[in-house]
């Protein structure tokens, strides 16, 4: 992706090259060529030309035309991350960034991917807007407090690499700061290990399902007052007002904190609203818990945490890349 | 066209009184437009103040100088003084107000009062704005966003923001002024198409400050309720959009860029006119030129939130409307060009500064390619390259034109002329000085350097050390000047009607001018910078 961007950037560079010369190399000649003379002199009578006037406007219209169409093939391959992602979860608040893996390993200001595989990050903030950038990825996306954001990157040199919070969000802003840590896939997995001892993020997620007694009403059966959960996620679905709605982490977030908003049909609005109640964290564990019940789901309740490249893997749902 | 004297007229605007009050209760447009010098030159040099903290700051990589919430600070005062009480004023406040009349050959504004009025409101904004500095500073950036402006900052958001909603009204009562002015008062003979491209240009500005400034002006009235009164507007946990703010302030705020640049393209326009003794190349292309900007800017906003969660279609529809408005910009500055063939071109200080400004735009413009084109701005944007190519418009643009159509109507300003070698080494000092101090950001910004950073990475050390190195040699280049007008003030040689044989109706009345500009109303029957074949009578 970066040498996509940079040839580019260095295209770009020689245009600007290219036009600045020949405007300044211009106005230099012929300001020494016309330099007035005597001091009652004028200039030639000129008074315009159409020719030269739909010459100018017309080359550099196909020209723009041109780099929009670079820039948005870039843009194009940027916005869609492939089929299979490693996806971390990111919380920003002020003035701290914090990813969970989805075997449950948490980490803060440090991001640690292996080489190679793609990943995406599936972010939002507990306070203001922030911006994950990391420079040497070329990769940038706001992270929006209310929202899911996208951003996905797939490094192909082992390192360490700057990562800046690029949206000013106060008082240390500056200090905002990460890194993204590249490393070969069985360091990645070596490292992803030491952290398997508190459960799957799946897992703190049904803990958390049980504790704010979510399985009172979802339940597997058809007997709860709430929608049956298992095999939801990526679903489209019929809400009360007769609209569709794909099943995405944006909506699974708003019905577990607004969920009066868009009530799936054939249920009452009796679901409490647990704004304020759960952390974003939590939030992102419930999402992870709900995303991991398959339809069946009785015989097998929560992905156990296996071991193996597979582990960190989700299926992407169709209709879920609306950023 | 009329030859210089040796005598400063008997009577003329300067001398029409001398208390307080013929100063501050004044209708006269040109002693108004000297009210703005004041202000918009005090409010310069206030925000030039916390742009040299800034470059002191990052001229090491630790927060040594001060606090993060002071260094935060200093670039959102810089930001908020610079554009609100000197950029969007300074050419139509100062410039304009002074030459638009004089210009089309009327004796005034049409609404003399509410040119005052205008000064007055941008005078109390300015000091809301200034006391929310005193009493603890703001620390938003000049952008406000929320929720961090309106659930986060404890900084004095609300004396700041109700500063410049008010000084809102003075852009919007200024806007109406010359609107209605450019329409209804124009000399016998005057038409649209003989008009100066300033004024055009000042049209088309003031358009986009009537249209645009309410929307601001809204936008803040919304932070200002959410902060007080804890709507849920902006702010997510209270069931508001933050991404909202983004729109309402960008959909004024870019306009705003064109409100900065396109007086500045009008001077530009009448200084290559008069230091070519030619007309301008393509002058139907270069007034419309101005109108397509205007409009065009209204519909680019978008180009701001490329990264901002914006989905993928909306991002490519601004990403070409931001192209195009490069085109009537492309055109502007090849007429120019074309201009100066077959000219008779001087090398005076206003060409230095035209010259200068046709260099830096052309760069400030092509740099704005790479942040329309969406693949690249993703990396670009909210580092410093961004910050180098607004500057590369704002200052190597705006701030070079402003000084050059200063110089140019100096000597009709103040009846005198100034010391042109110093003013030409000033003009050489702020080029390099402006040149070393951005140049170097384009490239810390590609390297990922974000802005408004207290602290960064040592790898960036010496990049931002010439940076800072270059913002000294241009805070002396904007010493000077203001140096050496003053002195000529009191001391300078008396200029005589028109010091530079340049023609438009501003030249053909004495310098000072009368304070109803002219003897008898002027009667136009050439067009826009029609010279004869000699300028007779004109020994500089």
């Amino acid at each position: 992706m970066a040498s996509h961007v940079d040839a580019l950037y260095f295209f770009l560079i020689g245009l600007t090259a290219f036009f600045s010369m020949l405007i300044a190399g211009t106005i230099v000649f012929y300001a020494v060529k016309f330099r007035r003379r005597s001091p009652d002199s004028v200039g030639a009578r000129i008074e315009g030309g159409l020719v030269l006037e739909l010459t100018w406007s017309i080359i550099p219209f196909f020209i723009v035309l041109f780099i929009f169409g670079w820039g948005a093939r870039v843009f194009f391959a940027m916005s869609r991350p492939p089929e299979e992602t490693l996806n971390v979860y990111v919380v920003g608040k002020q003035w701290m960034w914090k990813f969970q893996h989805l075997n449950g390993q948490r980490e803060i200001n440090e991001l640690h991917v292996p080489v190679g595989r793609a990943v995406k990050l599936i972010m939002t903030s507990e306070d203001v807007i922030h911006d994950v950038f990391v420079p040497a990825f070329r990769v940038k996306a706001d992270v929006i407090p209310g929202r899911y954001t996208h951003l996905w990157f797939q490094p192909t040199k082992p390192g360490r690499y700057h990562l800046f919070c690029a949206e000013y969000c106060g008082t240390k802003h500056s200090g905002m700061v990460g890194q993204v840590v590249v490393q070969e896939p069985d360091e990645y997995e070596a490292w992803l290990a030491t952290g398997r001892a508190e459960g799957s993020l799946a897992s703190a997620g049904g803990k958390l399902f049980q504790d704010l007694a979510c399985n009172t009403c979802h339940r597997p059966d058809a007997q709860g007052r709430g929608p049956i959960l298992q095999g939801l996620y990526g679903k489209t679905i019929t809400l009360a007002s007769g609209e569709r709605q794909v099943v995405d982490e944006a909506y699974l977030r708003e019905s577990i904190l607004n969920p009066g908003e868009k009530v799936t049909q054939g249920f009452q609005p009796v679901m409490p609203a647990y704004q304020g109640l759960v952390t974003e964290d939590g939030v992102l564990q419930l999402i992870e818990y709900v995303k991991s019940l398959q339809s069946g789901a009785l015989t097998a309740p929560l992905r156990p945490a296996t071991g193996g490249p597979a582990a960190g893997e989700t299926r992407p749902a169709r209709g879920n890349e609306v950023r | 066209m009329s030859s210089s004297t040796t005598l400063l007229p008997p009577r003329h605007y300067l001398n029409n009184g001398y208390g307080i009050k013929s100063w501050l209760l004044t209708r006269d447009h040109k002693r108004i437009a000297l009210l703005y010098l004041a202000g918009v030159t005090f409010f310069f040099f206030l925000g030039g103040a916390f742009a040299v903290m800034i470059r002191l700051e990052l001229a090491t990589p630790a927060g040594d100088l001060m606090t993060d919430d002071t260094y935060n600070k200093m670039f959102t005062m810089h930001g908020v003084m610079m554009v609100f009480f000197f950029l969007i004023p300074a050419i139509p406040g100062v410039l304009g107000n002074f030459f638009i009349p004089i210009m089309i050959g009327a004796k005034d504004l049409a609404f003399p009062k509410l040119n005052l009025a205008s000064w007055y409101i941008f005078m109390i904004g300015a000091a809301f704005t200034t006391y929310a500095v005193v009493t603890g500073g703001l620390d938003t950036g000049w952008t406000f966003y929320t929720p961090f402006s309106t659930a986060s900052s404890t900084s004095a958001v609300v004396p700041a923001a109700l500063g410049i909603f008010i000084n809102g009204f003075s852009g919007i009562l200024t806007g109406l002024n010359f609107i209605v002015t450019i329409h209804r008062m124009r000399a016998p003979g005057m038409t649209w198409f003989r008009l100066p491209l300033f004024v055009w240009s000042h049209y088309a500005t003031s358009l986009i400050m009537v249209l645009g400034t309410p929307v601001l002006a809204i936008t803040i009235v919304l932070v200002a309720a959410e902060r007080i009164f804890s709507f849920g507007i902006f702010d997510p946990t209270r069931g508001g959009d933050p991404v909202l703010f983004q729109h309402l302030f960008w959909f004024y705020s870019h306009p705003a860029v064109y409100i900065m640049v396109l007086p500045a393209m009008g001077v530009i326009s009448e200084l290559i006119a008069a230091f070519c003794r030619k007309q301008v190349f393509g002058y139907t292309f270069v007034a419309f030129a101005s109108l397509g900007i205007a409009i065009l800017g209204f519909l680019v906003w978008g180009h701001h939130m490329f990264v901002a969660g914006q989905s993928v279609y909306a991002a490519l529809i601004f990403s070409i409307l931001s192209f195009l408005v490069a085109i009537p910009s492309a055109v502007k500055v090849f007429n120019w060009t074309a201009t100066m063939y077959k000219g008779s071109i001087s090398w005076e200080t206003p060409m230095l500064y035209a010259i200068g400004f046709i260099g830096l735009f052309t760069i400030g413009g092509l740099t704005g390619l790479f942040l329309a084109a969406v693949g690249l701005d993703i990396h670009v944007t909210d580092t410093y390259f961004i910050v180098a190519h607004f500057h590369y418009i704002m200052v190597g643009g705006t701030i070079m034109a402003y000084l050059g159509g200063l110089h140019y109507w100096w000597p009709k300003i103040a009846g005198r002329t100034y010391n042109e070698l110093l003013a030409k080494v000033s003009a050489a000092i702020i080029f390099f000085g402006f040149n070393l101090t951005f140049f170097p950001q384009f490239i810390v910004g590609y390297l990922g350097m974000p802005r408004r950073y207290h602290t960064y990475p040592p790898e960036f050390q010496v990049l931002n050390v010439l940076s800072s190195a270059g913002a000294s040699i241009l805070g002396i280049g904007y010493l000077l000047p203001m140096c050496y007008l003053a002195w000529s003030l009191r001391y300078g040689k008396l200029a005589g009607s028109n010091p530079w044989g340049a023609v438009g109706l501003e030249w053909t009345t004495t310098s000072p001018p009368p304070t109803d500009n002219f003897t008898e109303t002027p009667v136009v029957t050439w067009d826009a910078y029609e010279y004869p074949t000699r300028v007779e009578g004109h020994v500089a």
